[in-house]
């Protein structure tokens, strides 16, 4: 069974019609990319998930349950973790303290130990971790949303281009990161523009066009397909 | 001197400048002539700071609240003035009654925590009603829409106690331990004071150490940097906001104990409103939006309110310097806003926050 169903949902800015029907499925332990231009509405459907916006209409259902109705807080008590666009990370609080607040909702007593796995998968936050988020380069700033929103223990991750705006060898540090995070069970919904290294590490890809989906396939037939060639991986 | 940013000459530049010089010409001359005519002795200034300071606590305290909710909603709290008034209020009769019993000298300590968590429950029950039933519902609304509101909210609380309780001003009972004076050499500082600073010390302490340490204060810290990913991170920014709120109406609940202790005149149902205002301009003063700005304004106020008249008005020949002391907080508000808008601890308002 699947463990999120997007069925048919419309979602609005004021007037805006952002999301025009969209639909798709992920099932658990799956990598499923969602690729598109600029302005596709790729953010849109990560934030309608969230539970940040709420469809108008269409429905949301994970783990079985309808849940496009749901505060974002609630949802990540049921196991839905994002890391937004621009990494969000708070830069007023340090290192460790955006750790803890991705631990938020927990009250198990092992938040020290997920603490250290995260320090042991970037390394480079541990040496930071007293340092004020905002110091942080860019790179180091998505390796610690990362890690922030796996704190809560999450079942699916939601990653907005984590790819944005970071030098090619950062890339593929954090696209090593969500793979490792995926072989560990984690059902993953990552948001890309580089729709190269998505499909790369993505069972299936949904290719978003102003607000609709435009087609989908396995990664694989995706990276063979022609339009999706020219069109996003600027191959002619 | 004189020019704007792109060179040219500016009148309100000029103006500004010439205004900067003559206000510290006016302190250097007033404060000249009152040190060189020893008119007040080493001791009285030292008296006169240690006033200063303790007034300033309460200021602080106050100001503190306003802070708080600045940080998180960018909105000026305006009723936290009734806040204040409300838990001094309360506490008065908790207080009347222990003196009727004749617990409040028998335990004096005992008494006075009693005093400080009930007031600070009374006008942290009233902050979170007001927050929850006066601002809650507004929120998202252009900004002028929560400041009328408040001014509503205020009224209401003023006259709901001046209806119960009459316009009268009823005085706490006095306690033993905290009367006489603690001689060192020749200076003479009464035991209130001591009190007053060092109860306020321990609740700013209090206060960082629950906004450095704790959960809910680094939650807090999160919500007011950026809500939308504090949301994400399970966090449930209604509560926080509350709880902020109930934060700031603790503290100022517990200022109104100590001013009542501190201050002979006592409670009525208007004595929110000066204090309310000047901890408003502490908070500005500070950096609105920035907690150890809030404290260090308060307590600059404070001590600027008690010097200021007689060091520097009264050297100027002004008669009555004493009675000038508001003249002094609200000129400080706004050469405050003049020139150096984002406060002495604060980031620059209209780039970040606003
Ligand atoms: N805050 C907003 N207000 C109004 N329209 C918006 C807002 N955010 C996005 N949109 C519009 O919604 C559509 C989808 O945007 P978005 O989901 O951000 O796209 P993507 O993430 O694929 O670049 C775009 O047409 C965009 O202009
Ligand atoms: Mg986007």
């Amino acid at each position: 069974m699947a463990l999120l169903e997007v069925k048919d949902i419309h979602t609005y800015y004021g007037n805006i019609h952002a999301l025009k029907g969209i639909s798709f499925e992920v099932d658990s332990g799956e990598i499923i990319a969602l690729i598109g231009s600029n302005g596709a509405g790729k953010t849109t459907t990560l934030r309608t998930i969230s539970g940040l916006m709420a469809p108008r209409e269409g429905s949301i259902i994970y783990g079985g349950r309808e849940i496009s109705a749901m505060r974002a807080d609630l949802l990540v008590l049921r196991g839905i973790s994002m890391v937004p666009e621009g990494r969000g990370v708070f830069a007023k609080l340090t290192v460790e303290e955006n750790l803890d607040m991705g631990a938020y909702i927990r009250s198990d007593g092992r938040v020290a130990e997920d603490l250290n796995s995260g320090y042991a998968m970037f390394p480079r936050l541990k040496e930071r971790r007293k340092q004020f988020a905002g110091t942080l380069s860019g790179g180091e700033q998505q390796m610690l949303a990362i890690a922030r929103a796996l704190m809560s223990k999450p079942r699916l991750l939601l990653l907005d281009e984590p790819s944005m705006g970071l030098a090619p060898v950062l890339v593929d540090v954090v696209f090593e990161a969500i793979q490792r995070i995926a072989s560990e069970g984690v059902t993953i919904l990552l948001v890309e523009q580089n729709a190269h290294m998505a499909l790369q590490i993505a069972d299936r890809g949904y290719v978003l066009q102003s607000g609709e989906v435009a087609f989908s396939d396995t990664a694989a037939s995706l990276q063979r397909n022609e339009i999706v060639q020219k069109t996003y991986l600027g191959i002619d | 001197m004189f020019r704007n940013k792109s060179g040219e000459f500016s009148w309100v530049d000029f103006t500004i400048d010439v205004l900067r010089v003559l206000i510290v010409l006016a302190v250097v001359v007033g404060a000249w002539n009152t040190l060189s005519s020893g008119r007040i002795s080493l001791a009285q200034w030292v008296n006169l700071f240690a006033a200063g300071l303790s007034q300033g606590s309460i200021y602080a305290l106050i100001a503190l609240g306003y802070t708080l909710v600045y940080g998180i909603l960018l909105m000026i709290n305006f009723a936290h003035g009734e806040v204040f008034m409300a838990g001094a209020f309360s506490a008065f009769f908790l207080a009347e009654a222990l003196n009727q019993t004749g617990f409040l000298n028998a335990q004096p300590i005992l008494a006075i925590l009693l005093l400080f968590m009930f007031a600070g429950l009374v006008s942290m029950t009233v902050a979170v009603l007001v927050e929850r039933f006066a601002y809650r519902p507004l929120r998202g609304s252009p900004r002028l829409v929560p400041l009328i509101t408040a001014i509503g909210a205020s009224f209401f609380l003023q006259y709901t106690f001046r209806g119960l309780y009459g316009s009268h001003f009823k005085a706490y009972p006095q306690v033993q331990l905290l009367q006489g004076t603690l001689q060192l050499g020749d200076i003479s500082i009464p035991v209130t004071q001591i009190f007053v600073f060092s109860s306020a010390l321990v609740l700013m302490f209090g206060l960082h150490w629950l906004v450095e340490r704790t959960r809910i204060g680094k939650a807090m810290r999160a919500v007011s940097e950026n809500k939308e990913v504090a949301r994400l991170m399970g966090i449930d920014i209604d509560w926080v906001i509350l709880f902020t709120f109930g934060v700031g109406g603790f503290l100022a609940g517990s200022a109104g104990v100590i001013n009542g202790l501190f201050r002979p005149q006592g409670v009525n149902f208007y004595m929110g409103f000066i204090p309310g205002i000047k901890a408003f301009t502490a908070a500005v003063l500070g950096g609105i939006g920035n907690i150890p700005g809030a404290m260090l304004g308060g307590l600059f106020l404070g001590v600027i309110e008690a010097i200021g008249p007689n060091l520097v008005l009264a050297g100027l020949g002004i008669p009555g310097a004493n009675q000038l002391k508001d003249v002094i907080a609200f000129t400080m508000l706004v050469l405050v806003l003049i020139f150096r808008p984002q406060g002495i601890l604060g980031e620059r308002l209209s780039e970040t926050k606003a």
